[in-house]
């Protein structure tokens, strides 16, 4: 216990670098991922299949694989990255980004169809559509799976820890090194953090869920 | 296709559309040229670099990769046999309807919810000392059991409330109907994210890497770091094919058998089906 105690500096270092990657990654990932499932349903075929394309691959691709490819493979081949947050960030991001597309596009799927025939009715062109009448609408079916995907996307900074990058993951492996002796304070201190950020926002999707909830 | 989201395009249209996607066409294939012409540079196309996979380290190198793929499909398959019937049992408990079992276990699902996997796994890695297989094992089962848990138990919410009455009415016990009525059916109908969670549980055996599992990963980095760092490329290069394409025919199955199930749905007896978007990776349910 006094372990954890004495590291909190560094849990505290850890929990703020976790909360940084999740936050910068999930902006990223949002915009993107909106971008891509606008791309899916739109009339122009390369875009729709680049999108099919770019989803179906990352969401196959395991986050480890990505890491190891930034972290190991890209620097025996010349590219260095000064900071290796960055690398995480574009790595989080992008894995995360396709599994958004994938929640907003079933968004769009569930708004009825005559939300946009009626739009299209009154002359509205394909973005204004889009923009106006039915992504607000789907919105609000795909706030608690996007709650979830970002849940998942803390979660899956961990991997970072993995690769250089001193967040909770990468501190808890680092002191239970350290203190051998107590590595199941150390562990359940990681956990307790995690917990943190996962729980609060778990809560905040149940919540949403029910408020947001409309009878289709 | 035609879609309701725009007007079915014209003439003008059409032929905008063409040229925009001749011009992403070529900006993505100038960026893959730009990509391979400075991995040229590098030496990497050069044929003594891929001589491991044809050369007289062949066999051995396959080998290699072999004993990744199995060490892999071992893990996943090991922890899906395991946690599907403790997700049933923690669903069970979950929906009891005795407080004290009740909410002691969603304390418990929560926590193994919101916790990364591979924290679990290091924490049987080190806090009980076993081996790495066991560690990734228990880790993806506990994990995975949450997850099924709470899908099984959105299956049995989502089903009219008549079929648990009717089966009480007929003199079952609570949980006999929850056995012989309400989980068939929840299992049925809530059969593609239970195998898209699958596909996840394949994928993150990858985290095995982190805890020293000797998985697709590890053996391609033992296998470069004893050829030399000029193989590593390759190696890799061949490693992550190998697992997207594991990956990708087992999603393919997923869809397949989740199409299938759709139409029977349909025909069937369910009237208002309410798709539960409950995890993360359920695959796009096209509800169109």
């Amino acid at each position: 216990m006094d372990a954890v105690i004495a590291s909190l500096p560094q849990y505290w270092d850890g929990f703020l670098r976790t909360l940084y990657l999740s936050v910068i990654s999930g902006i990223i990932a949002l915009l993107v991922g909106t971008l891509l499932a606008a791309m899916r349903v739109s009339p122009v075929a390369a875009l729709r299949g680049f999108s099919m394309f770019y989803v179906e691959v990352a969401r196959n691709t395991p986050l480890t694989i990505i890491f190891f490819f930034a972290a190991i493979v890209l620097p025996r081949l010349g590219v260095r990255f000064e900071q290796f947050e960055v690398a995480a960030i574009i790595a989080l991001s992008s894995y995360t980004a396709a599994f958004i597309a994938e929640a907003v596009r079933s968004g769009v799927n569930s708004v009825p169809v005559g939300q946009a025939e009626a739009a299209r009715s009154v002359g509205m062109t394909f973005t204004q559509v889009l923009g106006f009448i039915v992504l607000p609408q789907a919105v609000r079916t795909v706030i608690p799976p996007l709650i979830n995907i970002l849940i998942a996307l803390v979660k899956n900074s961990s991997v970072a820890g993995a690769f250089f990058v001193l967040e909770l993951f990468g501190y808890g492996r680092q002191l239970s090194n350290d203190y051998g002796n107590q590595v199941l304070w150390i562990l359940l201190g990681v956990a307790f953090f995690y917990l943190l950020i996962t729980v609060p926002l778990g809560l905040l999707a149940h919540f949403v869920e029910r408020k947001v909830a409309i009878a289709r | 296709m035609t879609s309701v989201l725009y007007d079915v395009p014209g003439p003008k249209a059409r032929l905008y559309s063409l040229l925009g996607s001749a011009a992403g066409i070529l900006i993505i294939l100038g960026i893959l040229a730009i990509a391979v012409v400075t991995l040229a540079q590098q030496g990497i196309f050069d044929a003594d670099r891929w001589e491991i996979f044809y050369g007289p380290m062949a066999p051995d190198v396959w080998s290699l990769i072999g004993q990744g793929i199995l060490s892999t499909l071992a893990a996943a398959a090991v922890a899906a046999v395991i946690a599907f019937p403790l997700g049933i049992a923690l669903c069970l408990l979950r929906i009891s309807l005795i407080p004290w079992i009740r909410i002691p276990t969603q304390v418990v699902l929560e926590f193994l919810r919101g916790m990364p996997v591979v924290l679990m796994m290091l924490f049987v890695l080190l806090v009980f000392a076993t081996g790495q297989f066991q560690a990734v094992v228990v880790g993806l089962v506990l994990y995975n059991a949450a997850i099924f848990a709470e899908i099984l138990r959105a299956g049995i919410q989502s089903l009219p409330k008549g079929q648990r009455e009717a089966g009480l009415a007929i003199g079952l016990r609570s949980f006999q109907s929850r056995m012989s009525i309400e989980f068939p059916q929840a299992v049925r109908r809530m059969l593609p994210s239970l195998i898209a969670q699958l596909v996840v549980l394949l994928k993150d055996t990858s985290l095995g890497y982190i805890v020293g599992y000797e998985e697709l990963l590890r053996k391609i980095q033992i296998m470069a770091d004893f050829l030399g760092p000029d193989f590593l490329f390759p190696a890799f290069f061949v490693g992550a094919a190998i697992y997207i394409l594991i990956n990708l025919t087992v999603s393919r199955i997923a869809i397949m058998i989740e199409r299938r199930g759709s139409k029977k749905a349909a025909g069937g007896m369910a009237s208002a089906i309410k798709t539960v978007d409950l995890e993360v990776n359920v695959p796009g349910t096209d509800k169109k």
